[in-house]
């Protein structure tokens, strides 16, 4: 059994197929010529190669394998022969002949293999007989290949079940009695001692042996034969029997899986008891959970190929048992690590989702299991065990693609309380990236509390949660899912979308400053669309005292946009505010839109001093004042003066007089005739083409040129628009000075041409031309300008 | 055949969550030669997204953008058209043809692209065409209760310009066309 040397070994090798060959030769023609005597001289001679001691059984097997072909040659000749009338008995006495018992053997199987065939014995008989021969050989390689031959060849003689169940029954025990040998080899060999150099060795043919083994089990699992009962009564029994007597850890694990492999999986759900029975009876450091991992993912599957299974399961408890084995393996093996029985729980969890998926109290069972154990632990610092409760948290996720259905397992939250923050943040994104992808409707605000407790996370600082640790980037990313989250939120009921917009609010005013400019727009954006449909047709006249109105959505809006000067984000709530007041506008109340109006100047005057962004700011409040129709005049007086006395304080000259003219639409509202007072528009242009002579003079004296003349061009346009709308302070003799003023500016020796303006220019006097041209009443009013 | 796409106002995360499924699975990169986008995306995903489209992308600044450097206007010429692209929140009164029209003598263009109002609209008067590709997500807009996601794709052939607007109502794509010629001298006429 020890080999010296691998090259040895191949040498060795060698030989012996070459002896194998020159036999088989020899064989050949004694089989051509009908010299049955010739015949089984090569071939004894020939299977005595099989006799060496000095192979390893991965090269014996090839040695074998080559007799084995062999020998099926010479199982056809002993069928003609018997054909031809030569009797098995005959056939019996004859091979006997050979010297050595172990060519003896191999004859003899041969010749049994036909006689079976024939059916002149019971087959039973035959095999019993064999079998008992065969039991001769002590030697473990040598004795393996020839039970390993005798039941391939075998194999196929058998009768059906229908016609000789006696004879089934029995061959399958003498099969049992062929795989006892074989598992016993695997103690036999474990119990071995030897040189530390040639441990290795021994594992190695430890692992080949074991394949050998576990190739005959598949034969046995092939045998027709081997009906449901068979297995059950028998087979399965016996096998564990000696799978639990070799006490040996590595085999005992291979052969469980082998089981499992090997045998159908209906088998295994008939069977499930007595297999689960076994495995607490292994030896403490077999390694269950991969063995009870894998048996449940092939029932998973067997599950998942086809509805029509699924009763099965059912009839059997197979959710019961399983669930019961695993608590009786987690509680025996108490220092279990963690990642083992979470492992365990997550196949059991995915068992569960395939084949009760309706289920959900079995799947919260499984849950709630875990949490027991995860209880005893604390905080899980074992990264793979982190892992496998990501995967066992995704798992449900995966199988139902609904967040609302996963929330109805009520151990699910508990399992999240024990992962860290990291991990927690890392769940949270899968449950939003599943939200977004299967477009699930959250639509109650006890849902969405429970998701928001769920992704807490992401929502705020977790005690004890390493703040500076956080790239940048992604805790955008994370920030931006969580406002896309709220996008998500939805429900037509508006007392229903209010609480939950109040749910949502009470959640991110934890986030902190951080994380308050993502999560807030949003919140502001779905309450606004809220007041929108509070102003709807629906709106209830007779609403109850305390029912959702636009003012109450207000003054929430209000209080929340608040929270943003403690970031700071002045800028940000400036918009906000400034979007209220429109939808205050929208909803007639007056009073609220001042209100946002207020907080927005005084967040412009006291919180904004980046000149480029007051450009910005001050364009956004006249825009947005614009477009107020909800003011009487004294409220809309003050906030026009403030804007016009806020558009002249910007820095820079340009800007200054772009926001000035900016400014004369305040005073002109085309769908409001009151609106329209034409005084201070002109007044507004005016003060807008001093502030455009300043920049001039300005920039003469600092440059040595006057600078561009685009401010002229643009309240030229601004003139032209108002002359066009029909404010009559604008007459056709100011647009021609203004016109000529410019002309004279661009002629003019200090002017430094600009090609934009010169081009912007002309495309004004070719619109005052296209004016003119149009004829009727349009033509008439442009007719005096001259260009 | 130039093909350009105009889109904007997605405001992502603000407002939105994603572009309508139905857009993008008609929004494959390969197609479109050059993409103007008028703003307000807001977050630099959008950006990623919409340069993995066509990686000839313009934007300009809309007031809810995350990045403060894109350019308040942008001017490009695309065959025979010169196109301006402006969000239009600078543009007081806000959605105001006549003040668009200003902006598009100033910037000098035949074709504005401008947004800010989230409705669509592709107007002609005597200086060019002002188009405003709508929001592609359907923001909400202080504009308007009803707002439809839409984009524009521009078809950009010699002189001629097919104007290809697809809006989402009620959960269907539906899409109309605009011609515009322009004359060989400069201004374009319908």
């Amino acid at each position: 059994m020890m080999v010296d040397g691998v090259e040895d070994e191949e040498k060795w090798l060698a030989a012996g197929i070459a002896g194998l060959q020159q036999n088989a030769f020899y064989m050949h023609r004694a089989l051509d010529s009908n010299n049955l005597r010739d015949a089984l001289k090569y071939s004894a001679q020939m299977l005595s190669e099989l006799r060496t001691s000095k192979l390893s059984p991965q090269k014996y097997y090839q040695l074998y394998m080559r007799a084995f072909d062999e020998l099926r040659k010479l199982e056809m000749f002993f069928k003609e022969e018997t054909r031809r009338g030569c009797s098995i008995i005959d056939l019996y006495e004859l091979v006997q002949h050979a010297g050595n018992i172990l060519p003896r053997l191999y004859l003899l199987c041969t010749v049994g293999s036909v006689y079976i065939k024939s059916k002149e014995a019971p087959a039973k008989d035959v095999l019993k007989d064999l079998v008992e021969m065969c039991r001769g050989i002590q030697h473990p390689v040598r004795g393996l290949f020839l039970r390993s031959y005798l039941s391939q060849i075998s194999r196929d003689k058998l009768p059906d079940i229908g016609s000789e169940y006696e004879g089934c029954y029995t061959a399958c025990e003498s099969f049992i009695l062929l795989a006892d040998p074989e598992l016993r080899l695997a103690v036999g060999l474990s119990g071995l001692q030897g040189p530390a150099r040639e441990k290795d060795k021994r594992e190695k043919e430890r692992s080949e042996l074991r394949d050998l083994v576990g190739k005959n089990l598949h034969v046995l699992s092939q045998i027709e034969g081997v009906d449901l009962d068979m297995y059950k009564e028998t087979v399965l029994p016996r096998v564990l029997e000696q799978v639990v007597n070799c006490k040996d850890e590595i085999a005992q694990c291979y052969l469980m899986d082998c089981i499992i492999q090997v045998f159908p999986d209906e088998y295994h759900l008939q069977t499930l008891e007595i297999l689960l029975g076994a495995f607490p009876q292994l030896q403490p450091s077999v390694d269950i959970k991969t063995v009870l991992s894998r048996l449940m993912e092939r029932l998973s599957n067997y599950a998942a190929s086809s509805t029509e299974v699924l009763p099965e399961f059912l009839q059997v408890e197979a959710f019961s048992k399983l669930n019961n084995a695993i608590g009786k393996v987690i509680e025996a093996q108490a220092d279990m690590p963690i990642l083992g029985a979470v492992t365990l729980y997550s196949s059991l969890l995915t068992f569960t989702l395939h084949v009760h998926p309706d289920r959900l109290d079995y799947a919260d069972q499984v849950l709630g299991a875990c949490v027991k154990k995860l209880s005893g632990e604390g905080k899980l610092e074992d990264n793979r065990a982190t892992k496998q409760i990501v995967a066992l948290l995704s798992a449900p996720l995966d199988k139902y693609n609904d967040i609302v259905t996963v929330l109805k397992l009520s151990n699910y939250p508990s399992v999240m309380e024990y992962v860290d923050s990291e991990t927690n943040k890392v769940m949270a994104m899968v449950i939003i990236q599943s939200i977004m992808k299967n477009n699930t409707q959250i639509s109650t605000a006890d849902k969405v509390g429970a998701l928001f407790e769920l992704i807490k996370g992401l929502i705020r600082d977790l005690d004890g949660a390493a703040h500076d640790q956080v790239d940048e980037d992604d805790f955008k990313e994370e920030q931006n899912s969580v406002a896309r989250l709220i996008q998500m939120l939805q429900n037509d009921d508006t007392e229903e979308m209010f609480k939950i917009i109040c749910t949502v609010r009470k959640h991110i005013l934890t986030g902190g400053p951080k994380r308050l400019p993502f999560t807030v727009p949003p919140l502001v954006f779905s309450s606004l669309k809220l007041v929108r449909q509070l102003q709807g047709p629906e709106e209830n006249p007779f609403g109850e005292e305390g029912s959702t109105t636009p003012k109450k959505v207000f003054q929430l809006l209000n209080q929340t946009i608040e929270t943003l000067y403690g970031v700071p984000a002045p800028e940000l709530a400036l918009r906000l505010y400034l979007q209220c007041a429109e939808a205050a506008n929208d909803s007639d109340l007056e009073p609220v839109a001042y209100e946002f109006f207020t907080q927005a100047y005084i967040l412009y005057e006291e919180e904004i001093s980046d000149s480029r962004a007051q450009v910005t700011a001050i364009h956004l409040i006249i825009g947005t004042l614009q477009r107020m129709h909800v003011f009487g005049v004294e409220n809309r007086d003050t906030l026009t003066h403030k804007a016009t006395g806020y558009s002249a304080k910007l820095l820079k000259k340009p800007d200054q007089c772009r926001a000035v003219y900016a400014c004369s639409h305040l005073f002109w509202v085309d769908d409001q005739d009151n609106m329209k007072d034409g005084e201070r528009v002109l007044l507004c242009l005016k003060r807008a083409l001093r502030i455009a002579n300043a920049a001039q003079q300005m920039s003469n004296a600092t440059r040595g040129s006057t600078g561009s003349v685009t401010l002229f061009v643009e309240i030229l346009n601004k003139y032209l628009y108002f002359f066009e709308k029909g404010n009559t302070q604008i007459n056709a003799a100011a647009i021609q000075s203004l016109i000529e003023l410019i002309t004279a500016e661009m002629q003019s020796e200090s002017n430094s041409p600009d090609p934009a303006a010169d081009a912007f220019f002309a495309s004004t006097l070719r619109y005052i031309q296209f004016q003119k041209q149009k004829g009727g009443a349009v033509g008439e009013k442009y007719e005096p300008i001259k260009v | 055949m130039v093909l350009v796409l105009a889109i904007g106002d997605l405001h992502i995360p603000h407002r939105a969550s994603d572009l309508p499924q139905k857009f993008k699975s008609m929004l494959v990169p390969g197609k479109i030669q050059h993409i103007i986008c008028t703003g307000n995306l807001s977050i630099k995903e959008v950006h990623d997204y919409l340069k993995s489209l066509c990686p000839d992308l313009h934007v300009t600044r809309g007031e809810y953008d995350e990045d403060s450097r894109y350019p308040e206007t942008k001017t490009l010429t695309i065959g025979q058209f010169k196109l301006g692209i402006c969000h239009g929140h600078q543009v007081i009164p806000w959605g105001d043809l006549d003040s668009l029209a200003m902006l598009q003598r100033q910037l000098d263009v035949d074709i504005l692209v401008t947004g800010h109002t989230h409705q669509f609209k592709a107007y002609k008067h005597e200086g060019g065409v002002v188009i405003n590709p709508g929001s592609a997500t359907g923001a909400y807009s202080s504009f308007t209760f009803d707002v439809n996601p839409s984009f524009v794709l521009m078809d950009i052939d010699g002189l001629r310009v097919v104007v290809y607007v697809y809006e989402l109502i009620d959960g269907e794509v539906k899409v109309d066309k605009i011609d515009f010629k322009k004359t060989a001298t400069t201004r374009l006429a319908h």
